[in-house]
């Protein structure tokens, strides 16, 4: 999510997550001398406000993995981890994650990254992230705390469900967290640090919504991963994140007014000539030649269900410092892959309609089932709702065995034709028609082999 | 009392049954509904209590050609929902009224709500297991969701909920456990009496069998199997697991007994067996399942593993049944049994127990490798120890 | 004269369709892909033009007529005449080449008389085909389209009687390998215009008194006329490497979407089976687009798979499907993973079924997966068009009816012995219609 972005155009939001980030891993670097603690955690349902509430450094394993595969170390990574006995078939996140920490644990910054003091096992939308931390407790021998996210399975947050994780919260994490930092827990503190999260929600939705403009001012997908940045992992509840956001905010502004399109690391976009929703991870091994090749077909991601997957702000929720612990609940069960399917479906065709989208290109991946099982079921019902194309794509988070540009380009190029075509049906089906007619006097032999 | 043959016969039947026409009869008969759920666990006695026909499916082997639920998964997902979704539109399921999906893995999960869209008249409910095995808070929220769908059932299918309905449902399939452990204890301790396959057969028939109806086969067919006059093998002793889900065609089985492993402990049909022991008929029921999940069922790769002990069950189980060695057995595109094998490889080593392992799908057709690597590992293990 | 040009860049074959300005055909060339895809689509191209010709040639003598009687005939014996000069170039360069192969120092303790008799049987061959009549390859020359295949067929027979315990069939084989690289990466265009003056009026003196002149006349003026090739359109699995300006590639699902509604109008669905991939296209009644699907990065199921399946039994291709129809019991298949092709069908013998009973199964567990990505791309509706190579396979058409009839009820099942040319042909029709809409 928050690498460096080699774009041609750097504006000054784009430099500020940079030092943010830089900052948090010279902080996790330095832990040798200022004592503080490392908690590693997920990004969906993560309990940041909680954890800075207690001075902790969050350390998030996803985000590991894929910055090593923006480095182009996953290869190595993945490797090592299928040679000591992980199997093919599974998640590539976690054998990145388990190789990088078995080949030295180098973080994304060239400095070695401190072992965890705790293993906060927020367990939101995603079964693996269950079986990776108990394999890290098996590498680290370090305690781990479950937060147990229920799902939800029938479209709705009931009672039950958010008492449960009330509970954990307060009867698990926090003890944990109390006893890991010899601090008290600190409500107040919660409050503030959950009113700056707030604050910079508003903002991040007001960037993510820009995309409704015409053209867009944002890639809501390739840029979508670094406007989230700071949102999903160590920074919310921060004053950082707060002004982070207000400039971003500024600077998509500053590009509406000036009519322009997002930037892209080949520099602005050419004129907009498609408007996308993706649904699913996107590839990271070759991050930059995917969105190069929307790019170079004027194709903008103008909603993705993957800058959700830490939180679905867009429909409405905000920290909410009255209610912090329920909040926090509520949030964490809220995760876009916490959703059923239904939801899932919903939320996309809501966004069809309010970004005005020619349709949806799902890119599945093979390590995420929790993404990828039913993806063909909400293409075609998407198809049904919208009566709008859908394009099916197929890569891998990590793993650049498993991703194919020749025919990931080839998808791409084949789905946007068909978008094109689908335009200019009416003007040229007339003249196709008479076309068709004449060739049809050409030896076709053998015609109709079988009825 | 039936033979051998007639036992097995008649769990072969049920087995082969994919359009679950037992389950139409039964309905015919009594007149109420049948819930279905998927693999691992479900609270089977819940559906029981509620007057209803618990149905364990999983999927349909390699019986039924898979066209329709191909159409549902990219290539890099199990076997087991592509089936069920075949045998789903193919009309098979139209007996079962409600379907249950345990928290199994993500592939389960997403088909509880693809099901919600492809069958909307159907009763639908994902089951969140408790991954938190704290007694009074997950406790609680279990025994808050087994209410829940307590009185669900009983409002589909007609019933007043009742804890005495749900006393007597705990007590039958407390039974039924207990004549599963016999079998599986005739499993360890003379496995030639009750071949693995066969062994199979007759847990695999509770699978739609009423609960009371089953344990009473159980008991007659160990009966019948230990008067049979069965040869014991000069074969290694190994334990299985990985397949606790999408199930091994039968013919795998038997190709590693043929390859001469006896099974001595396997996890086929671990989601019959989840609970260990008896559960409470003091207090109250609902309370009584919920911590009886917390504090007494088995250690499962989908199921969390509080304690931090990884593995220690399986090596105790090896111990336990004097087995020589572990095979793994996983289905493709398992993310629970894939991603544990590493640590449970990990236990067994440290313990100094041979391994090896394989991969399949349901519906496997050729088994020349497996019987290959199941013999090797087999002679492997008598060489070293007679040596 | 006016052309678009369609050309289908595939992974084993590439395609190349001309058409008029009525969207007429004018011409079809194929050849197979080599490593250099400029030079195939070059060469599709070429015959594509000669094949154009030809079309233009027939259209002026039928123009009148009298002349028109013999067109046939004329047209016939000139393309014979034009074929039988092109292969006699190309076994020339052959020899030529075969000659230098043998100096090479590899094979220097027997250059003399390898040389001798390599070249002695390109020498055979040449002289057989400027037999009018009787071409020596026989039989097989009219079973492939490729010089390649037509020269191995030839020259492996008489390789095979000449060879001896001092010059073996394998050093024989051995530079004639070499060599034939060479001669099909190296394009010979033969000048239309020249060679056919000279061979009318030989042909032309079979024809009587009263025609002879005004035939000579037609075909002179036919030769004349200036094909102007308006635009080339590329698509095909290699079309990215095609030496095209962007806008004149188009995707081959397009192609064969519009390609299989001009050859079929009332397609609606379209199942395309190639080497490296499997596509299942929904289109409108215009030929549009509205949805498709492919296969995933495994090569399962396409027809890759068949030929790994032929390699393996030591079958050729064509052979498969036919031995696959005198099956007489189901054997299911459930992996169609080529990695796994090998040993399963192995395993299968040595268990005693039938090769035919596991051909069977093999060529429904290819379908099987046809139907799952013509399931995603939405069914199977009326009418339907079967494309690609496998749909010349016999027993792969039994098993698409079947399946088809038992999931989606009874269907037109299109398949043209064409439709090879299907993608081509869409290309050319985009060709036609860029220019069109500037129009």
């Amino acid at each position: 999510m928050s690498t460096e972005q080699s774009a041609a155009v750097k504006e000054p939001s784009m430099l500020q997550q940079k030092e943010m980030i830089a900052e948090h891993f010279r902080e996790l670097s330095r832990t040798g001398e200022t004592k503080k603690k490392v908690v590693y955690t997920f990004v969906p349902g993560n309990l940041t406000e909680l954890l800075l509430a207690f001075d902790v450094l969050p350390v998030h394993p996803e985000i590991n993995a894929l910055q090593s595969a923006m480095r182009q170390k996953a290869g190595a990574y993945i490797g090592e981890a299928e040679r000591i006995g992980h199997s093919e078939d599974v998640c590539t996140y976690v054998k990145c994650d388990i190789g990088m920490k078995r080949l030295g644990n180098v973080g994304p910054t060239g400095e070695v990254l401190p072992k965890p003091d705790l293993l906060l096992l927020s367990y939101t939308g995603c079964f693996t992230f269950m079986k990776w931390f108990e394999l890290l407790r098996q590498e680290y021998d370090c305690p781990v705390v479950m937060l147990h996210t229920p799902y939800q399975g029938d479209g709705e947050i009931t009672p039950t469900m958010t008492q449960y994780m009330v509970e954990q919260i307060r009867q698990q994490v926090i003890p944990a967290l109390e006893k890991l930092t010899g601090k008290s827990f600190d409500e107040e503190r919660l409050r503030e640090l959950m009113r700056l999260s707030a604050r910079a929600e508003d903002d991040m939705v007001a960037v993510l919504e820009s995309a409704k403009h015409k053209p867009s001012p944002i890639d809501a997908y390739f840029g979508g991963v670094y406007y989230i940045g700071p949102m999903f992992t160590a920074f919310r509840g921060t004053q950082g994140a707060v002004d982070y956001y207000a400039q971003l905010r500024r600077e998509c502004n500053q590009r509406i007014a000036a009519g322009e399109g997002p930037i892209t690391p080949e520099g602005t976009s050419p004129k907009e000539r498609f408007r996308l929703i993706v649904e699913g991870p996107p590839n990271w091994t070759h991050f930059r030649e995917f969105w190069k090749m929307f790019h170079d077909e004027g194709a903008v991601v103008v909603a993705s269900t993957y800058t959700k997957v830490g939180g679905t702000y867009d429909l409405g929720f905000r920290h909410d410092p009255t209610n912090p612990l329920e909040s926090l609940a509520q949030y964490c069960m809220g995760c876009y892959t916490n959703r059923n399917l239904p939801q899932r479906l919903d939320m996309i065709v809501k966004y069809a309609d309010e970004y005005s989208a020619d349709g949806l290109l799902i890119n599945s991946v093979k390590s995420c089932n929790s993404f990828s099982a039913g993806q063909l079921m909400l293409l075609r019902e998407f198809e049904r709702r919208t009566g709008k194309p859908g394009g099916f794509i197929e890569t891998d988070l990590v793993d650049a065995r498993y991703f194919s540009a020749a025919n990931v380009k080839n998808r791409i190029e084949s789905y946007l034709q068909m978008i094109v075509q689908k335009r200019t049906a009416g003007a040229a089906s007339v003249d196709l028609a008479a076309a068709a007619s004449l060739v049809r006097s050409l030896p076709v032999i053998n015609q109709g082999g079988a009825a | 009392m039936d033979s051998v043959d007639q036992y097995v016969a008649r769990a072969d039947a049920l087995y082969h049954d994919v359009s679950y026409r037992s389950v139409a009869e039964w309905k015919t008969r009594t007149g109420k509904k049948a819930a279905g759920h998927l693999p691992v666990y479900a609270p089977r006695e819940i559906i029981d209590a509620a007057g209803m026909l618990p149905v364990a499916m999983h999927g349909a082997g390699d019986q039924v050609e898979i066209i329709r639920g191909d159409a549902y998964f990219q290539s890099y997902i199990c076997q087991l929902p592509r089936s069920t979704i075949e045998l789903a539109m193919s009309g098979r399921l139209d007996d079962i009224d409600a379907f249950l999906f345990p928290s199994t893995c993500d592939v389960i999960r997403n088909l509880s709500g693809m099901w919600k869209m492809l069958f909307p008249k159907k009763f639908v409910r994902y089951l969140d297991l408790p991954q938190n095995f704290d007694r009074k808070v997950a406790g609680r929220f279990w025994a808050g969701e087994l209410r829940h769908l307590y009185a669900d059932l009983c409002a589909l299918n007609g019933t007043t909920p009742s804890d005495d309905a749900l006393r007597l449902s705990l007590a039958r399939f407390s039974a039924n456990r207990r004549a599963v452990a016999s079998l599986m204890a005739l499993r360890a301790s003379e496995p030639w009496r009750a071949p693995a396959a066969e062994a199979y057969l007759i847990i695999r028939a509770g699978d739609v069998m009423p609960v009371e109806e089953h344990t009473a086969f159980i008991e007659g067919y160990l009966a019948a199997a230990q008067g049979a006059d069965r040869p014991m093998r000069d074969y290694t002793r190994v334990v299985v697991t990985g397949a606790f889900c999408e199930q091994p065609p039968l013919e795998l089985i038997r190709t590693l007994e043929r390859a001469g492993c006896y099974l001595v402990w396997d996890d086929f049909t671990v989601g019959a067996r989840f609970l260990e022991g008896d559960v409470s008929l003091a207090g109250d029921p609902i309370e009584a399942l919920a911590q009886a999940f917390l504090n007494q069922s088995v250690k499962n790769a989908c199921v969390y593993e509080p304690d931090g002990k990884k593995g220690e069950w399986l090596v105790n189980t090896v111990r336990d049944t004097r087995a020589d060695g572990v095979v793994f057995a996983a289905p493709s595109f398992c993310d629970p049994a894939l991603l544990e094998q590493p640590m449970l490889v990990t236990a067994l080593e440290r313990a100094g127990i041979p391994h090896t392992s394989f991969k399949y799908a349901e519906n496997l057709g050729q088994f020349q490798v497996i019987r290959e690597q199941a013999g090797t590992f087999s002679d492997g293990l008598r060489l070293w120890s007679n040596a | 004269m006016k052309a678009w040009i369609g050309i289908d860049l595939g992974s084993t074959t590439t395609k190349a369709i001309f058409l008029d300005e009525q969207g007429k055909e004018l011409g079809r060339g194929i050849t197979n892909s080599r490593s250099s895809y400029d030079l195939a689509s070059r060469i599709a191209q070429d015959e594509g033009r000669l094949a154009a010709r030809f079309t233009l040639l027939d259209r002026e003598l039928r123009a009148d007529d009298e002349l028109a009687t013999h067109s046939d005939k004329v047209r016939g014996q000139l393309l014979h005449r034009f074929r039988r000069d092109q292969e006699v170039v190309q076994l020339e360069a052959l020899r030529e080449l075969v000659a230098e192969e043998c100096r090479s120092p590899r094979v220097a303790a027997i250059a003399k008389p390898l040389e001798e008799r390599a070249t002695g049987i390109v020498d055979s061959l040449i002289t057989a085909e400027k037999k009018p009549a009787l071409p020596l390859a026989g039989k097989a020359a009219k079973t492939s389209d490729f010089f390649r295949d037509r020269a191995a067929s030839g020259f492996g027979r008489l390789a095979e009687e000449q060879s001896d315990a001092s010059v073996k069939f394998a050093d024989l084989l051995g530079v004639f390998d070499k060599a034939i690289l060479r001669v099909e990466n190296t394009p010979f265009e033969l000048s239309f215009d020249t060679r056919i003056r000279s061979a009318i009026r030989e042909v032309a003196r079979t024809l009587p008194d009263s025609v002879r002149d005004r035939c000579i006349a037609a075909v002179e003026r036919a030769a004349a006329i200036p094909l102007d090739e308006v635009r080339v359109i590329g698509t095909g699995y290699g079309r990215a490497r095609l030496p095209f300006p962007k806008e004149n590639i188009r995707s081959e699902i397009l192609c064969h979407g519009l390609g299989a509604h001009a050859q079929f109008p009332g397609t609606r669905t379209v199942l395309d089976i190639g080497g490296q991939d499997t596509k299942a296209i929904q289109v409108d009644d215009a030929g549009i687009v509205t949805g498709f699907q492919m296969n995933d990065r495994c090569a399962a199921g396409c027809g890759r798979y068949l030929g790994y399946i032929a390699d393996e039994m030591s079958l050729g291709i064509h052979e498969l499907g036919p031995l696959a129809q005198q099956s007489e019991r189901n054997v299911r298949i459930t992996s169609t993973c080529t990695v796994f092709a090998g040993a399963e069908l192995r395993d299968r013998l040595a268990n005693g079924q039938r090769r035919e009973d596991i051909l069977a199964g093999l060529h429904r567990a290819v379908i099987l997966r046809a139907m799952a990505l013509l399931a995603r791309s939405g069914g199977v509706l009326d009418e339907f068009t079967f494309t690609g190579g496998v749909a010349n396979n016999p027993a792969a058409v039994d098993a698409l009816m079947q399946l088809v009839e038992e999931n989606y009820g009874k269907r037109t099942l299109n398949i043209s012995a064409g439709s090879i040319f299907t993608g081509a042909l869409g290309a050319a029709l985009f060709a036609l219609r860029a220019d069109a809409a500037q129009a």
